[in-house]
């Protein structure tokens, strides 16, 4: 691996860790289980596209286990993963498609974030009635999806030439 | 963006409107808390009376629920988010908070229970 390469993993990973924490500092109004910004998936966005599909796949992965152990309860890491994986899966297949700008490859990771969480909620508490909450968690993912396929196209469009 | 994005936002929103009607139009006033710790009925509480109720679990946690006017809503929990007491009250039927940390689900029901329910069992 080039020192390069080792360094720019090191700084995404300190990046999205940050923007969780500051995610966790953000009180939601209308607290729902899944429900976040997504200033995380910012990274993760800007790192499918301007470094490659497997390390935003690492990248995403070693952030939600070193969130999953500082800012929330450890028991929550399974709902993270099964977002996440799920997330990254659809976005990776999205982008391949080209059918979409990076606006469109974020709201549908963002959407499959909250739903995959929800999935495994579901099955854990086997509680149906957790699919009540479906529609706001994608309003959520749509409103977040699109703001931040938008910042992250503008980043990437400065930040490029010094990407790998 | 492409002009595809603006198809998937459209279509998106247009899922959301239609899941968002099914919902409401299924909404029925509940009569029944149905309590469940760990996948297990734990207890079922009737709505019409005000009450307080501590859930002890074994491992030192708890949650505290309140029923007030037929409305139900965590009033204090050992998680660590406290998702489940921001959450707002619920009276509904079908309507539900979930503690994930301690695997707590409160879940109003009315009386005759929908076929949804029956296969879920």
């Amino acid at each position: 691996m080039k020192s390069r390469k080792v360094a720019s993993y090191g700084l995404f990973i300190a990046l999205a860790f940050i923007f969780s924490y500051v995610e966790h500092l953000i009180p939601m109004p209308f607290a729902l289980p899944g429900m976040k910004l997504g200033l995380a998936n910012l990274v993760i966005i800007i790192a499918i596209y301007g470094i490659g599909l497997k390390e935003a796949f690492v990248l995403s992965m070693v952030r939600i286990l070193l969130v999953g152990f500082t800012f929330r309860d450890p028991s929550t890491l399974l709902f993270s993963f099964a977002g996440g994986i799920l997330s990254w899966v659809l976005m990776a297949v999205f982008k391949k498609s080209k059918l979409f700008s990076m606006v469109g490859v974020s709201i549908i990771g963002g959407i499959a974030h909250n739903v995959g969480q929800i999935i495994v909620a579901i099955l854990y508490v086997k509680n149906t009635s957790l699919i009540y909450y479906l529609p706001l968690l994608m309003i959520s993912g749509v409103v977040s999806g699109t703001l931040i396929g938008i910042l992250g196209g503008l980043v990437i469009k400065r930040i490029k030439k010094y990407l790998i | 963006m492409k002009k595809n994005d603006f198809y998937l936002i459209g279509g998106l929103i247009f899922l959301i409107a239609v899941m968002y009607f099914f919902i409401n139009l299924s909404k029925t006033e509940g009569s029944k808390l149905i309590i469940t710790v760990d996948g297990k009925e734990h207890k079922i509480l009737p709505l019409d009376k005000d009450t307080t109720y501590t859930i002890e679990h074994e491992d030192g946690n708890f949650n505290t629920l309140e029923i007030k006017d037929g409305h139900v809503g965590m009033v204090d929990a050992s998680c660590p988010d406290k998702i489940c007491v921001k959450h707002h009250t619920i009276h509904n039927n079908n309507e539900s908070i979930t503690c994930l940390p301690n695997n707590v689900v409160l879940r109003v029901l009315s009386d005759e229970e929908s076929d949804m329910d029956a296969i879920s069992r």
